[in-house]
Order: structure tokens, then C-alpha cells, then sequence
């Protein structure tokens, strides 16, 4: 199960600091202003953090043990206090203020544009890319993963603080006196030391702790995909099962990381405390041999017991470190993927229909994936399967190829490599003499539409996912319509084109959904159209509908037709019969007829089946066999 | 049938309902706080510390005596020390009840997801309804990682600083909670604004995800029609929209903690003028006067952690009320359980009796159906698309209700039959199977996980389908990828069509269970089926009418109604009539 999780960074302590730096250097050079604030921010924040301990032990020395002694107070000696402690105060607040805002401006934008970015990669890399990584995985990377990474930038510019604060605060100990200081360099170190180990406890048990979130998250999409195959299967509880079991590995998980931070965080706690307490012990000392005051004792104190707080930024800068290590990986991997789906400078003709060509193409799949059903399987074998094996097709301009032939042949494999969604292993496709790797970034989609066997609907209007954006007028888009037979139930939608269709067109069914898609390809009135099984949802009168509607229209377009059925191969010029990932025949329909008994047997399995059942059931009723029979006549051999 | 959000809870009510769905959390609670008191006694060890210190040994009547300050400082270390196993264990065992608790809440959100109907399902965006079992969960675990315990210790020293300070001078303690109080209200009303803040927040991060979701989802459309820019602008769009509300957040947030900062300074500035002119009447020592100085140290900082941990409180209330949303939307299709009956196993008889449908808030799909199906029956389901054919399957498997009328299997109604019963009997195969990403043997077994591989092949072999099987690399272990995109939608169909039949139901439903197969190989099929559901009741939805010739009665539905009922050699000759039409559509089709 973890197998196929990104490599867990549990590199030694030097090197996740290592790479921890490279994460914060790219943080500041992506948002250097507003880290600068934040850094400043919290240097003042630091500073006066300090002197307000020496404020403290100031006013006591000169007015607070003073007016005790006195058993009396002046207003002056008031004021002093009123106004040093404001100043503290307020320049202290100022700080904070600063750094807290900056902070957050600098982490969301560092989000933002990683968001930008990741998902740019998404859009960008090939189709291939995207079979091999799990949806859930991708959708982590841009949301979760961004966060990890950067959150380190919540507690840094405190710990920066922090430290000018400790630099400042050992320079008050070591003139205030020797032996005190040396309470400071003793304990400020310590903490230093513990927190390093801690981390470095921390950072397997961290990492896995996320780890499992993702695959909780990557099971619980996926069940919830399947939904109605849960439903329809009563698989619930087993579902809630498989569920559970990943729940509670991550529950076990993050308790671990509960442990750890459970045994340091007393420790980081304790030890300044006791350092207070070695503060006041050797004051006494100091104090009886004359060497410094009372009111110093206490400002010493005073700055150990302020200080013990915001040295744990330190702690949650590293407690943060190993999240953001796994989750910049994560996006480094997103933004570093090769997969080159490269682009030429060439542009397409814009008139006229398309001359594709594809030579002796090949196509292979790989095979991996997860168990993520986790039924126990022996090893399973992963390599590749061959799904287009050294195909050559060279469709006429103007022409309408169907390209025919038995489940899992390789048909929408091959509509994919014509359409340039994959690039083939081998072999060539190009269209009107440039080869599609050369055409620049956008060519193809001017001039090629394909209509795919399940359709995708952005959450948008009917218009826009028939425009996708383009300037399309009302009137074409209605026209579009109109041709994918889809006006009649688009009218009836509560506001008709403008109508959202929800996430996926959740709110359309099958049909329409294939029906709409159909028009996004017929309003672009492409050069090549290639509709693979586009029509399977669709009934069969609409469908014919459709098919009269789209050759009406499509003189100057070549069409690759993806079908079954006698009536879209009736529409075809020629006619190309793909087997097992190879062309096994290509002609026109009667020469297939003739020659090509594997074509004969799929496209006329209907009509002999219907046949057969008429001849049985004319057997059995004899004498009732002549209207049907009369219009059933000539199914069995069908010819143009 | 909309999922509820949650937001009409008060974050008490949240909070209780919350704790009643995780009995976990309650577990052992009065220890964990029994350990976190003393844990927090050990802070206000320091403050007792500097007093005895300054009034003991520094101004001690014979002058200073370090002899004294070093045993108190070593007794008192000890002090510390305990405390801090007493904060080891309040962790642990917080950790422990809050994970096992939140572990509890996914996995009963989680089950009930899966309970909500496809209605329901199909309103929502899946992957926001997701979310709540996933990231909004995680919210509220590393709420208690990093913040709960600081809250829960906040609170404890909150009242042990108190009763401190009320032993060395209960005026300078109102003093403090006078100074502390203000900053209560002040609280309260940032409070608001930034929970208010983040809920704007969660709606942006949902809208992003569903964006960002399209460019992984529709990746193959996006190439096909160019639109890279035009979906990375809508992403774009909702990423700035994001990040203007978390900004706005924190922004919000900052201003709370802020002002729990300031009050804390000019706290200690108070207690200091107060302080001193009591201390020049003799009310107070100067080391108690100093030891104050440490404890409004103590009392500030947990108000401070308090206002910084309340914004991530209500950042995990957010997360809460949204899976306790979830938790508390009534499934809109109950499943009867205790109360519910089983159904023998054998050929079901279905029966409709004036069902209507419509989608909440939309037109009537179905207008009153009446029908009968005889047990053993072979049924098709012919109209056009949109004709509510998909909506009689999925009442017959109760993926959703009849708005009015009855559906009843064997004469009991189908609300009435225990789930377990239902599924196990009725099986639906819908257009569009899912697959899981894993070997087509493991997604055979999805409905029949204890089948052998033999069982698996003997399924195959009479679905005659033994030569498609033949073509795969790996046979039964080939792999299928992810939602089974490494098959064509085909052979998905295939797949889903062998998992349903060794699922083994009474009543088979195929919803153009084979539209995307071949024609031979449907043929194959279909005759196959003929012979295995022999003794089964099957129901089939089709537009390919080869199924319809097929079946013992053909049901033809128009515009919600069923138009014509009968065998198809008798419907075919009804001139003028809708499956006369549909027929000839399909006959010439065939024939051209």
C-alpha cells in the first residue's frame, strides 16, 4: 500500500535542515517584501520583548524599592512607570502587528502562486501523465500539499524574532553578571539540542501521519465516485470497511506523533523554568556577595520567564519542517515532471477539410495502478499493453471513414492519437503534411474536434460548455443545438443555454450530456471530425437525426466516425475494420462484406439475431409469420 | 436535497453533538483534567518562587541567604519536574481519546455519505461532500495537536493563576480581572467576525477544488479543445478569490490577538502602579508585588494562547459543524432496518402502482406508472431519451424514492425491505460502471468478494465472453487503472456487467448495460443472459431493440407515461405508433 507513495523523506537531520533551507530561500525570493516586514516586525517584537524585562527591573531599582522603603510614592515616580511600561508596550504590539500581517500576506500569496503553478503543470503535461496519477493524489498536491509546504512560513518570522530577541537577551545577562549568564548560555543551547532531537523524532512519524491522510482522502473520493455501484451492490459496510482501516492506521499514526510531541513538549516547558529557578539561586549568592542587586535578580527572571515562550517558535519551525519537506517534494515532483508534450511554431490551413494521415502508428498503455480494493492478490505483473499496433490510415479530405471493429480494439485509442491527446510510440500522425508535434501550442483544437465515448461538462452554463469560451454568437450556439438534436430538452431547462449544468453535468443525463457535447464539437465547424461511439447514449431516431444534421453540414470536413451501426457506416466513403490493435481490413462496406468475415459477424449481429428469433418464433407459431417477416426482409443480408 | 452545512448550530450545540458522536472524547476525561491541573500547578511554581526569594532570602532580616533560596529552588524544581510527567500524560491520553474520537466521526460520516441517495449525491459537488470526512476532519485533528491541549491548559492556569493571586492580594487580583474583563467582550466580537471570516474562507477553498478538480478530471476534453487558458483562468479566479478571504481572515485574527497583547502590557503596568502605592501602605511585600508581575505573565499569556487558539477553535468548530452537517442530513432514502422485512429468495414480481417522480424543485418525470411484472419475466424498457426510463431503474433499487404511488417487490413495498435484503436481491447495472483502480479479478469480486478465480473464470466463460478475456495481458490480474481508464468504456461495461451476474441477484436491471459493445459481442451476451436469467427476473433498458425482440414484454415509455405494453411481435405492428416508430428507426439503421 505505502509502495506506491512518494519516496518518505526521512533523510538525516543535516539534510531535511539542508533542504529545509532551500524551501525557506524560496519562500523569501518568491515574497521577499512582505517576508522583509514580517522579519523586521518581529525583530522589534523581540527586542522590546527583552526590554520590557529591563524596563521591570529598572523601575524597580529606581522607583518601586525606592517608594516600598519610603513607605510613600510621588506622582513623578508614577508617571516614570506609566509611560516607560507604554512605550514598551506599544512599540511591542506595533511588532507584532507587523509581523503577524506580513506573515500572512506572504504565505497565502506563496499558496496562491503555487496553486497557479501546480495546476498550470496539470493543464500543461501529457494525457499519459495524467492516467498514471490517481485524481485524488492531484487534487492533494494543489490543495493540501501547497499548505504543507509553505505553513512553515506561520511560525518563521516569530523564530527569526526570536532569535534577535535571545542575541539581545544574552547581552543583557552577560552585562548585567558573568555567573547569570552563564545560567542563559547553559540553557538556551539545551533548548537548541532538544529541539533538534525532537525533530528529528518527529519527522518519520510526521511524514507518515500525512502520508496516510492523502490515502485516506484518495479511498474516500474514490468510494464516493462509485457511489451508485456501492448503492446498487449494497456494498456499504464493506466500503465503510476498507475506510476504517485506513482511518485508524492514520488514527494510530498520529497518535505516535502525539506521543513524541507529548515527551518533548514538558522538556522545552521545564527547562527554562528550572533555569528561573537556577536564576534565583545563584542571584541569592551573587546578591550576598555584593556583586548585583535585587531589582537585577529579578529583571534576569523576569527575562528567562518571558523568553520560555517564544523559544518554542524554534520548535514549531522544526515541528513544521518535516510537513513542509514532504509537501514541497510533492510539488516539486508535480512542477519538475518531465513528460515533454512539446509543441512546434507551425499553424494548420484554416479552410477546407482536413488531410490526415497516420503512419504505422503504435500505442502502448502502461499498466500500473494500486490495489485499492486491498484484497490480498499475488504479485500483480505491471508492464505495458500494446493497443495500437503499426496502424497507417490516410483519411481523404472531405471524406467520412468508420472506423469499425470489436470491443477493446483500439478505436478510441486511435481517435486519441489522430486528435494528438497521446503521441504515438512510434510512427507518425499528421494533418495536411505537419507532422501534429509540430504545430504549435493550440493548432490542432482550430481544426480537429473530437467527440469522446464519455463526455466531460464543465460546471457552467449550457452555453459555455458549448462555446467553452470562444466568441460565439447566441444564434450559432443555437444552431449548434439544433444539429446535436439537443435544442428541444436544452428549452426545457429552467433558464434554457444559460442554465448551470452542475459539477460534470451531474444535473443532465447521458444523452444530453452527449448531445451537448456534440455541439461544442459542431459550433467550432472543424476541418476533422472525430466522434468516437459519441452517439452510444443517445436513442436511436435522435441519433439518426443527428448523423442526417452533422452530413448536411459537413462538406468541408473530414470525419473519422467511430461506429457500429449500419446507418453511420451507410453515411462512411470507406470503411476501416481494426482488430486486436491492427488494421485486419479496409475497403468499402460491400468489399468488407465480401471479403472480411470478422466485419460481417459484428456488423450484422443485429439483423441475424433478429432473424433467428423470427424464424424460431415462426416455427413455433406457424401461420403467423407474414407481416413481421415482411418487415424484417432483407436484415439478413444487408447491402447498399 | 441539499446536504446541511451545519452553520444553524451554535458552537455549543456544535460542540455537544460533537462529543455525543465521539464518545471517545468523553473517556477518562475526569483524569486527563485531574493530570492537566497538576501540570498546570507546576507554572505557577516560578511566580511562589520569585516571592520567597525576594521576601526570604534576598531581603531576609539578616540579610541575603543563599543556603535558604537553594533548597527552596531544588524542592521546587522537583515541583516542575512532576509537573511535566503530568503534562506527558495529559498529552498522550488527549491525543489518544481525541484521534480515536475524530477516527470515529470519518468513519461514521464516511458511512453515512455513502447513505445519502444518488439525489443527494448528484446535488452536491462530490468533492466538497468529500471534503468533510477528509480535510475537514484533518482541521479539527491538528486543532487538537497544536491547539486544543494549549486551550485546556490556558483555561487551568487561568484559574490556578487566579487563586494565586488571591492569596498574596485579592485587591490587586480584581485589579487584574478588571484589566482582563473589557478585553473579554472585546474578544467576543473579533470572535465573530473572524469565524464569520473563515466560513467565507472554507466556501472559497470549496469552489477552488472543484475548479482545480476540472483540470485533473476533464484533462482529455480540455486537450481536445484547446482550452487550457480558458480553465486556468477559471482556476486562477477562484485561487485570488481564496486568497483575498484568507487574508481577510487572518487579518481579522490578527486583530484579536492583538488586542489581547496590548491589554496584557498595560495589565502589567497597572499592577505595577497599583501595586506599588499598596506596597508603600504595607499591603503588600515586595517580593508579592514582583511575584505579580510573573503571575499577570501567567494570565496574559494563556488569554493571549486563549484569542490565538480560539481563531483555530473556530477554524475546527467550521470543520465540525460541516461533518456533523453532514452526519445529521436525514438520508433522504431510510433504509427500514430492524423495523424493514427480508425477502425470500426466488423470481421476483414487480410491482409499480402510480408512481410519480420528480426532482425537487423541477418538473414531474414520471407521471403515475402503472405496472406489472411477472416473476421469471424478461423485461424491456424502450423511449426516447429523457423519457424517464433510468428513472424506473433507479426506484426499482431505491437509489431514490417515488415522490407519490408505490413500488412494491412480491407485493411488499419496497420502503419496507431491509437494505441488506434489497441489494442482495436487485441488482442494477448502470451505463456507466465504475471501476476501481485495482486487478479486473478484484473488481469482479466487488459484489461477490468470496468467489474463487474459478468462479470468476466460470462467470466469464458463460457470459461468453472467454475470448475478450484471452486479449487482456494478464487474464483475470490484468489491471485496470485508475476508474478503470486503462480499459475502453466497452470493456468497462463488460467488467461491470460479469460483476453484477456473479453478484447474483433475483432481479436483474441493465440500464444500457452493453451500449458502448459490440454488436456481436451484445449479441453474445444478450443470449447468454437469456439462458442464465432464466430463472430470474431481468429488466432491461435499451435503445439497441435487438433487446426489446428479445424480451417476453416491452414496456414503451413516453414523456414519463408508459404509451404501450406488450410482446414486441405484437407493439411492432401498431402502425403510427412510438415503438413502431423507434422500431423502423432501428430496423433502417441496421439495414442501410
Amino acid at each position: 500500500m505505502m509502495g506506491r507513495m512518494p519516496p518518505t523523506p526521512s533523510a538525516p537531520t543535516g539534510g531535511s535542515l539542508r533542504r529545509g533551507a532551500r524551501i525557506i530561500a524560496t519562500g523569501f525570493r518568491r515574497q521577499p517584501r512582505w517576508l522583509a516586514i514580517a522579519v523586521i516586525g518581529s525583530a522589534l517584537y523581540g527586542v522590546m520583548t527583552v526590554y520590557t524585562a529591563r524596563v521591570i527591573g529598572h523601575l524597580t531599582a529606581t522607583v518601586v524599592t525606592p517608594a516600598v522603603n519610603a513607605r510613600r510614592v510621588t506622582d513623578d515616580q508614577l508617571w516614570t512607570i506609566a509611560w516607560e511600561l507604554s512605550i514598551v508596550v506599544a512599540l511591542n504590539v506595533i511588532g507584532v502587528i507587523l509581523r503577524r500581517v506580513a506573515a500572512g500576506l506572504a504565505f497565502f500569496n506563496l499558496n496562491a502562486t503555487y496553486r497557479r503553478e501546480v495546476t498550470r503543470q496539470y493543464l500543461r503535461l501529457p494525457l499519459a501523465w495524467h492516467h498514471r496519477h490517481p485524481s485524488g493524489q492531484l487534487l492533494s498536491n494543489a490543495n493540501a500539499d501547497v499548505e504543507a509546504a509553505w505553513n512553515i512560513f506561520q511560525p518563521l518570522p516569530m523564530a527569526l524574532g526570536v532569535l534577535v530577541m535571545l542575541v539581545v537577551g544574552l547581552w543583557e545577562m552577560f552585562t548585567t553578571d558573568l555567573w547569570l549568564a552563564l545560567v542563559g548560555v547553559l540553557v538556551f543551547p539545551l533548548l537548541f539540542a532538544v529541539n533538534l532531537v525532537f525533530q528529528s523524532r518527529m519527522a518519520p512519524r510526521a511524514t507518515r501521519a500525512q502520508e496516510l491522510r492523502a490515502v485516506v482522502s484518495e479511498v474516500a473520493h474514490e468510494s464516493i465516485e462509485a457511489g451508485m455501484l456501492v448503492k446498487a451492490m449494497g456494498r456499504e459496510e464493506r466500503e465503510t470497511e476498507r475506510f476504517a482501516a485506513r482511518t485508524n492506521e492514520l488514527r494510530a499514526a498520529a497518535i505516535e506523533v502525539g506521543r513524541v510531541r507529548g515527551t518533548f513538549d514538558p522538556i522545552v516547558e521545564a527547562i527554562p523554568t528550572i533555569g528561573t529557578l537556577a536564576v534565583l539561586a545563584v542571584g541569592t549568592a551573587q546578591v550576598a556577595a555584593g556583586r548585583i542587586t535585587a531589582a537585577q535578580v529579578v529583571q534576569i527572571a523576569y527575562l528567562f520567564s518571558v523568553l520560555a515562550f517564544p523559544v518554542r517558535s524554534f520548535g514549531w519551525v522544526l515541528g513544521q519542517l518535516p510537513q513542509s519537506l514532504v509537501g514541497f517534494d510533492r510539488l516539486q515532483r508535480v512542477l519538475t515532471a518531465r513528460g515533454e508534450f512539446g509543441y512546434g511554431n507551425r499553424s494548420l490551413p484554416t479552410a477546407g477539410p482536413a488531410h490526415a494521415v497516420a503512419e504505422r502508428v503504435t500505442f502502448s498503455y502502461a499498466l500500473t495502478g494500486q490495489d485499492s480494493l486491498g484484497y490480498a492478490e499475488a504479485e500483480t505483473p505491471s508492464e505495458h499493453f500494446l493497443a495500437v499496433d503499426d496502424v497507417s490510415l490516410d483519411l481523404t479530405p472531405g471524406s467520412t471513414t468508420a472506423l469499425v471493429g470489436p470491443t477493446g480494439a483500439g478505436k478510441s485509442t486511435l481517435t486519441d492519437l489522430m486528435v494528438r491527446l497521446v503521441d504515438p510510440d512510434a510512427g507518425e500522425v499528421s494533418i495536411d503534411g505537419t507532422a501534429l508535434p509540430q504545430v504549435r501550442r493550440g493548432g490542432i483544437p482550430q481544426s480537429v474536434a473530437l467527440v469522446p465515448q464519455q463526455t466531460f461538462l464543465f460546471d457552467d452554463t449550457v452555453e459555455g460548455n458549448v462555446t467553452l469560451g470562444e466568441p460565439h454568437g447566441a444564434e450559432q450556439v443555437r444552431d449548434a443545438l439544433a444539429v446535436a438534436q439537443a435544442t428541444g430538452f436544452v428549452d426545457a431547462l429552467p433558464e434554457g443555454a444559460q442554465t448551470r449544468v452542475g459539477e460534470r453535468g451531474a444535473s443532465l443525463s447521458g444523452g444530453q450530456r452527449q448531445r451537448i457535447a456534440l455541439a461544442r464539437a459542431v459550433i467550432r465547424r472543424p476541418r476533422l471530425l472525430v466522434l468516437d461511439d459519441a452517439t452510444s447514449a443517445i436513442d436511436p431516431a435522435v441519433e439518426t437525426a443527428i448523423l442526417t444534421g452533422l452530413r448536411e453540414r459537413s462538406a468541408g470536413t473530414t470525419v473519422l466516425v467511430v461506429a457500429y451501426r449500419m446507418s453511420t457506416i451507410a453515411l462512411a466513403d470507406s470503411v476501416i475494420f481494426l482488430d486486436r490493435g491492427r488494421i485486419a481490413d479496409r475497403g468499402t462496406h460491400a468489399e468488407l462484406m465480401q471479403r472480411c468475415e470478422g466485419y460481417r459477424t459484428l456488423v450484422t449481429a443485429y439483423a441475424r439475431e433478429a432473424a433467428e428469433r423470427e424464424a424460431i418464433a415462426a416455427d413455433e407459431e406457424p401461420g403467423d409469420q407474414g407481416a413481421v417477416g415482411d418487415s424484417l426482409a432483407g436484415e439478413e443480408e444487408p447491402a447498399r | 436535497m441539499s446536504v446541511r452545512t451545519g452553520q444553524e448550530l451554535s458552537t455549543w450545540q456544535t460542540l455537544r453533538r460533537g462529543f455525543a458522536l465521539s464518545p471517545e472524547l468523553r473517556r477518562g476525561v475526569g483524569v486527563t483534567i485531574a493530570l492537566a491541573v497538576v501540570s498546570t500547578l507546576g507554572r505557577i511554581l516560578v511566580p511562589i518562587a520569585v516571592q520567597q526569594t525576594i521576601d526570604r532570602g534576598i531581603l531576609a532580616a539578616g540579610g541575603p541567604d543563599p543556603r535558604l533560596v537553594t533548597t527552596l529552588m531544588l524542592v521546587t524544581a522537583l515541583g516542575v519536574v512532576l509537573a511535566g510527567c503530568a503534562a506527558y500524560l495529559v498529552n498522550l491520553r488527549l491525543f489518544r481519546s481525541s484521534e480515536g474520537g475524530l477516527a470515529t466521526l470519518r468513519i461514521t460520516g464516511f458511512r453515512h455519505l455513502h447513505d445519502l441517495s444518488m439525489l443527494t449525491q448528484n446535488a452536491e459537488r462530490r468533492g466538497a461532500l468529500v471534503a468533510r470526512v477528509t480535510t475537514d476532519v484533518d482541521q479539527i485533528s491538528q486543532f487538537v495537536q497544536f491547539s486544543g491541549l494549549m486551550l485546556l491548559m490556558a483555561v487551568l492556569q487561568l484559574l490556578v493563576a487566579s487563586a494565586l493571586m488571591l492569596v498574596y492580594s485579592p485587591p490587586l487580583a480584581l485589579v487584574v480581572w478588571l484589566c482582563f474583563l473589557p478585553l473579554a467582550f472585546v474578544l467576543r466580537t473579533f470572535q465573530g467576525m473572524v469565524g464569520r471570516a473563515y466560513t467565507v474562507v472554507r466556501e472559497r477553498v470549496g469552489d477552488m477544488l472543484a475548479a482545480i478538480s476540472e483540470s485533473v478530471v476533464g484533462a482529455a476534453t480540455i486537450r481536445a479543445y484547446g482550452v487550457q487558458d480558458r480553465t486556468a483562468e477559471r482556476i486562477d479566479r477562484t485561487v485570488e478569490a481564496h486568497r483575498r478571504a484568507a487574508v481577510g481572515a487572518q487579518i481579522r485574527a490578527v486583530g484579536a490577538f492583538t488586542a489581547g497583547q496590548f491589554v496584557a502590557g498595560m495589565t502589567t503596568m497597572i499592577v505595577l502602579l497599583i501595586g506599588t502605592v499598596l506596597a508603600t501602605h504595607g499591603r503588600l511585600t515586595l517580593g508579592e508585588l514582583l511575584a505579580f508581575l510573573f503571575i499577570v505573565n501567567l494570565f496574559t499569556q494563556p488569554v493571549q494562547t486563549a484569542t490565538e487558539n480560539l481563531n483555530e477553535l473556530q477554524n475546527a468548530v467550521a470543520g465540525w459543524r460541516r461533518v456533523i452537517g453532514l452526519i445529521d442530513t436525514p438520508a433522504d432514502v431510510r433504509d427500514p432496518g430492524d423495523e424493514g422485512v427480508d425477502l425470500p429468495r426466488g423470481p421476483i414480481t414487480v410491482d409499480f402502482d402510480g408512481v410519480r417522480f420528480g426532482y425537487p424543485g423541477g418538473v414531474e418525470v414520471l407521471h403515475g406508472i402503472d405496472l406489472h411484472i411477472g416473476p421469471r419475466q424478461r423485461v424491456a424498457i424502450v423511449g426516447e431519451t429523457g423519457s424517464g426510463k433510468t428513472t424506473l431503474a433507479k426506484l426499482l433499487t431505491r437509489l431514490m424514492d417515488a415522490s407519490d404511488g408505490e413500488v412494491r417487490l412480491d407485493g411488499v413495498d419496497i420502503r419496507r425491505i431491509r437494505f441488506s435484503s434489497l441489494r442482495s436481491r436487485v441488482v442494477l447495472v448502470p451505463q456507466e460502471g465504475f471501476l476501481f483502480d485495482d486487478t479486473l479479478a478484484a473488481n469482479l469480486r466487488f459484489g461477490a468478494p468470496e468467489a474463487t478465480d474459478d468462479e470468476l473464470h466460470l462467470a466469464i466463460t458463460e457470459l461468453g465472453l472467454d475470448a475478450w478475456l484471452a486479449t487482456l495481458p494478464h487474464g483475470l490480474q490484468t489491471r485496470v487503472g485508475q476508474r478503470g481508464e486503462s480499459l475502453s468504456a466497452g470493456e468497462r461495461q463488460l467488467v461491470a456487467l460479469a460483476r453484477a451476474y456473479l453478484a447474483d441477484p433475483d432481479l436483474l436491471l441493465l440500464d444500457e448495460a452493453t451500449s458502448a459493445v459490440d454488436p456481436a459481442t451484445e449479441v453474445r451476451i444478450q443470449r447468454a443472459l437469456e439462458s442464465l436469467t432464466s430463472g430470474r427476473t431481468s429488466i432491461a433498458i435499451a435503445h439497441r431493440l435487438s433487446t426489446a425482440e428479445a424480451a417476453d414484454l416491452v414496456v414503451v415509455v413516453d414523456r414519463g407515461q408508459i404509451v404501450q405494453l406488450g410482446p414486441h411481435r405484437e407493439l411492432v405492428q401498431a402502425t403510427g405508433s412510438v415503438y413502431a416508430r423507434l422500431h423502423a428507426s432501428w430496423a433502417t439503421q441496421q439495414t442501410h
